[in-house]
């Protein structure tokens, strides 16, 4: 309940404390001691090993451990750097150890067995010798990927809206996507082969169907929960039809959306790598393949780096655009 | 400011307004819920509204409103016959219903906004923001404000269309007694400000006497217009006037009588306000 006049508005965020440089050279000398500790693992490890296969793994823990210790005068001097790296250290050293266990198990003690299970020091030669072509993958996998999704979530949008607002839609139209929505994109795959020109335009497809299921589904379901109130006092304020449903119903409705455009986004991931496995002769899933058909687990491993780092980076944009919109939801709800 | 002496508000005028919903017990029935509602508001009145709830106070401001079309009966305003929602009829309900993905200044625009006259008025929202003194919380968002807030952002928010005639739907029913004290004066300031015809439902008399010309008294199921009181004290009025007092009184009794009458001609739960 909300009372009284004089409860005022909490508009900025709370400073957080400041970090003391003591406590900050404490996890700063943890964080370079376990670099330390798996730079000196993967000497040990990698001495029976090609050296040039093991260069570049050496390469990249020296630096990071070399930035470790530079930072640490650094961030005396500065508290942004601190407070930054406070934050940071307890997963970064966390990643190290599970890096040099992971070497230690692989190339260590070969406890998983090779080929398939190679170390890191393998994986980080692959991609570096193998960028070209990872790039040229990713690339392509952005682009079917962009085209499907914008695709799925612009026909998504338009018919989660109609069968949201248009009760005769929604009666004809419901039944409809509830029969055929749940089937798996990826189980269209052979008709799709059939049917289509070209598996670059059934790979779109495949993937824009898989994204406008779900989009649709929150759309329409938020879109005809739009609290009645709201479009009561919309219509007393003299709104026309185009208001109630652009300026009232999706607003309203924009948190909905936004769980179905993440959903949607899961479920382009994972029709992207099948069509790609499957069909379309490039991109990361097809990589994934062909480098699993030569048994370079190395390449494999790669791949799935990338992926990693390709399908956050995407969230984490979508996640950035979410809190722009949706700004006046802080401090409504829990994200 | 606005602070313009003519009325900016017009007649209401109720002849015989009948609604009924249907029964959600037994969907072939319907519930007669309004029946022979007459009134009539002359220009820039305030009128209260009081009565128990479920006597369907709130049904007969959304027919005024034009959210619900009447079973037979007359609404007009002025001479015109009520035709569905307008700009020109404002409504605030109990919840202030501020969009929450506005902030408070787009909130009191969204009026203009709806009717396409924002680039026209655009200083006019300057205006209103003063009028309820909110321009330190223009860049708010709604979640931001307390209840008293809140509710002028949604005064503002109705009045800014310049209504013909302003519904308010318990307005102040959610808001502590001192909040809801200082907001009565803050309504009483807009209207004798604007003019605009008003009325008012509440549930509670003092208000009813505090603010109003006329009270209407309204019983239940269903519901129609019981008594019309005038209240004839100057304004500004003193709340422990003794002639304030006096009435309260009488109202009180009244209701009370109302209650017994109703029990001897076996309408046996009508509850007091």
């Amino acid at each position: 309940m909300r009372n009284g006049d004089d409860a005022t508005a909490a508009i900025s965020p709370p400073k957080p404390p400041p970090v003391s440089v003591a406590a900050s050279l404490r996890t700063l000398s943890i964080f370079a001691g376990s670099v330390a500790l798996a730079l000196l693992m993967h000497l040990i490890i990698s001495r029976n090993e090609p050296p040039l296969e093991t260069r570049f793994y050496t390469i990249f823990l020296g630096s990071v451990f070399a930035i470790a210790v530079i930072t640490a005068p650094a961030q005396i001097f500065l508290p942004r750097l601190r407070r930054i790296r406070q934050n940071l250290h307890p997963i970064l050293t966390a990643a190290t150890l599970l890096l040099c266990l992971w070497e230690i198990v692989t190339s260590g003690v070969r406890l998983l067995p090779l080929p398939y299970f190679p170390g890191p020091a393998k994986v980080l030669h692959s991609l570096i010798s193998d960028r070209l072509l990872l790039f040229d993958s990713t690339w392509h996998s952005l682009l079917l990927l962009l085209s499907g999704y914008a695709l799925g979530v612009i026909a998504g949008l338009i018919t989660g809206l109609c069968i949201g607002w248009s009760p005769p839609v929604r009666y004809w139209g419901m039944p409809l996507l509830k029969v055929v929505g749940p089937i798996p994109a990826t189980a269209w795959i052979p008709l799709a082969m059939v049917v289509s020109p070209s598996t670059m335009f059934s790979a779109v497809a495949l993937i824009a169907l898989a994204v406008w299921f779900p989009v649709t589904m929150l759309t329409a379901s938020g879109i005809s929960n739009t609290r009645a109130s709201y479009l009561d006092v919309a219509r007393t304020l003299g709104a026309g039809r185009g208001y109630l449903i652009f300026r009232v119903a999706v607003p309203a409705a924009s948190p909905n959306i936004f769980i179905g455009l993440f959903m949607g986004l899961g479920a382009s991931f994972l029709t992207l790598v099948v069509a790609e496995t499957v069909g379309v002769r490039s991109g990361l899933g097809w990589y994934v393949s062909w480098a699993q058909g030569w048994a370079e687990y190395g390449k494999v491993f790669a791949a799935l780096v990338i992926m990693a780092a390709f399908f956050s980076t995407i969230m984490t944009v979508l996640f950035k655009v979410r809190d722009r919109m949706l700004v006046w939801q802080k401090g409504v709800i829990k994200w | 400011m606005v602070m313009t002496a003519d009325a900016e508000g017009s007649t209401l005028q109720l002849r015989d307004v009948r609604k009924s919903f249907p029964d959600p017990d037994d969907p072939v029935n319907r519930r007669l819920v309004l029946s022979g509602i007459s009134i009539s508001l002359a220009t820039g009145e305030l009128v209260s509204l009081i009565g128990p709830s479920g006597c369907g106070k709130s049904t007969l401001l959304r027919l005024i409103a034009g959210l619900e079309t009447p079973d037979s009966g007359d609404l007009l305003i002025g001479t015109e016959a009520i035709r569905g929602p307008s700009a020109e009829r404002g409504l605030v309900f109990q919840d202030p219903n501020l969009f929450p993905w506005l902030t408070v200044r787009r909130n009191i625009e969204a009026g203009l906004v709806a009717r396409g006259l924002l680039q026209e008025k655009k200083t006019e929202v300057d205006e209103f923001m003063r009028l309820v003194e909110l321009q330190a919380f223009a860049n708010a968002f709604p979640h931001h404000l307390s209840g008293g807030m809140a509710q002028r952002v949604a005064l503002a928010r109705a009045l800014i269309n310049h209504p013909k005639v302003l519904l308010l739907d318990e307005p102040l029913g959610a808001l502590d007694a001192f909040t809801r004290m200082r907001m009565q004066d803050e309504v009483l300031r807009l209207w004798s400000a604007r003019r605009s015809t008003t009325l008012l439902v509440t549930h509670d008399i003092d208000e009813a006497i505090y603010m109003s010309d006329r009270i209407m008294i309204m019983t239940p199921r269903p519901g129609r217009i019981d008594q019309i009181i005038p209240v004839e004290l100057e304004r500004p009025r003193h709340r422990s006037n003794p002639q304030f007092l006096q009435l309260r009184g009488e109202i009180l009794d009244l209701l009370h009588f109302a209650g017994g009458e109703r029990m001897k001609s076996g309408n046996a739960n009508t509850p007091v306000v």
